[in-house]
């Protein structure tokens, strides 16, 4: 099971939650056990295509998984995913 | 043993190199040369000095030297005619240093070559007693003291991030500070934009401002624009600062300083903030990643509220404008590891910090091999991009 932090403009979808403890061993695993625990996530991080947006982004620990081998990167059990949007707030 | 001051004297020429005037003049245009540590007292200091010498006194030598340099690090040291710095020379010897040399004659024999000395603006009796827990800090000094006096500061926003920065950066004794607003104060922004008060409620924000700055440090120099920036005006409105501190409220305004950064070379330190979570990082042009390396694309509004619609915690803004203020304070001094190439990410709920790693991107259509920053229509393309992401999110 990894845990996966959820963004503060998603927590609307996981039902407020901070952090989701799913199992899957590889990112697209992790994402579709997010998915299959709160549906509406899936909505706000893939376009039509079935792909994620380009305006978010998904560290495995400190690494952006773009620059890994993407959305089948391995996940261990000790792995933190950390989704991160884009935010543009300052006032 | 006791030996006379002319044993030491001697005992210390054996053992500490000595370097001349004319090699040392050669060796500080090199940008890879020996650093230069003047250990004469405050007053003499203060008369005239030798440009790029860092000034540590003799009776503080031996306390404050590691705050300087390493011990690997090549080291002459200067005083007033060449005998102080033989003895400077040999206490860096025993405490590990490795490469140190005394400058022979001292700074009389620098002056008496016609080299270029440097005289420095001094600190006011009143600045010396406001800004003296930063003289005592090592890294600062009456030096750091003296540049962030002479540094500008653009601040883009004068409200939750803008207000907490703004206040530090007056604090600290940033000789010009510029704020970009034109917006005037609203009674729902004085829960988190702590530089406005009740009474000024209805007045412009950078006027508001303004006002708090000079009531906090009359050193500073206040510039308001009051105008929102855009294609036309970005490049004229951050002409002359030294660091931007962006704390725009909307996707445009964050792409637009992006590229205007780095057409500029400016260091952009950047924070956003929703709700309860904040993100901060510090662009460095094109020898870091930048915003787009990092987001190439806006999401769509849908997917971005505001703090207007989706709130904001109020101390939030302060953790994140105050870590804005930090890191501006940090590079215009030159000192510690600014978060240039990470992103630092605060979850207030959790009370979390987290660190993200962030690359160029050789893609990166601003910054990257062959990418170019371009001053475009903001407002549209975000528009634009946003409405194709969500017609496809919705398809």
């Amino acid at each position: 099971m990894s845990v996966v932090r959820i963004p503060t403009v998603l927590r609307a979808a996981t039902g407020g939650q901070r952090e989701v403890t799913v199992g899957g061993e590889t990112v697209a695993e992790v994402l579709e056990s997010l998915y299959a625990e709160h549906p509406a996530v899936r909505q706000q991080l893939e376009g039509s295509d079935g792909g994620l947006h380009r305006f978010v982004n998904i560290y495995l620990n400190d690494e952006d998984v773009r620059l890994l081998e993407w959305l089948e990167t391995p996940v261990g059990p000790e792995d933190t995913l950390t989704i991160l949007p884009a935010m543009a707030g300052g006032r | 043993m006791s030996q006379t001051y002319q044993e030491l004297l001697a005992k210390a020429r054996e053992h500490v190199p000595e370097i001349e005037v004319d090699e040392l003049s050669r060796l500080l245009d090199d940008a890879d040369g020996p650093l230069l540590v003047d250990v004469r007292e405050q007053a003499e200091w203060d008369e005239g000095h030798i440009p790029g010498a860092v000034h540590v006194p003799r009776g503080f030598l031996e306390s404050r030297i590691a705050g300087v340099a390493g011990r690997d690090r090549e080291i002459v040291i200067s005083c007033q005619s060449g005998t102080r710095s033989l003895l400077a020379a040999r206490t860096l010897q025993d405490m590990g240093y490795e490469s140190v040399r005394s400058l022979h004659g001292g700074f009389t024999r620098w002056k008496q070559g016609g080299r270029q000395v440097r005289v420095p603006t001094r600190l006011s009796d009143p600045q010396r007693s406001r800004y003296s827990r930063h003289i005592l800090l090592p890294e600062v000094g009456e030096a750091g003291q003296l540049k962030l006096l002479e540094s500008k500061v653009l601040l883009i926003g004068a409200g939750g991030l803008g207000s907490p920065a703004a206040l530090y950066l007056a604090a600290a004794g940033v000789g010009t500070i510029g704020l970009v607003d034109d917006d005037v104060v609203d009674a729902s922004n004085l829960q988190r934009q702590v530089i406005h008060t009740t009474e000024r409620v209805g007045t412009p924000k950078g006027e508001s401002a303004k006002a708090t700055i000079q009531a906090l440090n009359p050193d500073v120099d206040v510039r308001v624009h009051e105008l929102r920036v855009n294609r036309h005006n970005v490049l004229d409105v951050i002409d002359g600062y030294d660091v931007i501190v962006d704390g725009a409220d909307n996707f445009p305004t964050r792409y637009l300083m992006n590229d205007a950064a780095l057409i500029t070379r400016t260091p952009l330190v950047h924070a956003s903030i929703l709700r309860f979570e904040g993100h901060a990082s510090v662009f460095m042009p094109y020898e870091g990643p930048c915003y787009r390396c990092l987001f190439p694309e806006p999401p769509p509004p849908d997917l971005a509220p505001s703090c207007g619609e989706a709130g904001v915690l109020g101390v939030l803004c302060g953790v994140m404008g105050n870590i804005q203020a930090t890191e501006a304070v940090k590079l215009l001094l030159g000192i510690g590891d600014t978060l240039a190439g990470r992103l630092l990410v605060y979850d207030a709920l959790g009370m979390t910090f987290t660190e993200l790693r962030l690359r160029r991107d050789p893609a990166c259509p601003a910054c990257g091999e062959g990418g170019k920053p371009e001053l475009r229509d903001y407002d549209a393309w975000c528009a634009g991009v946003g409405r194709h992401a969500a017609v496809a999110a919705q398809a």
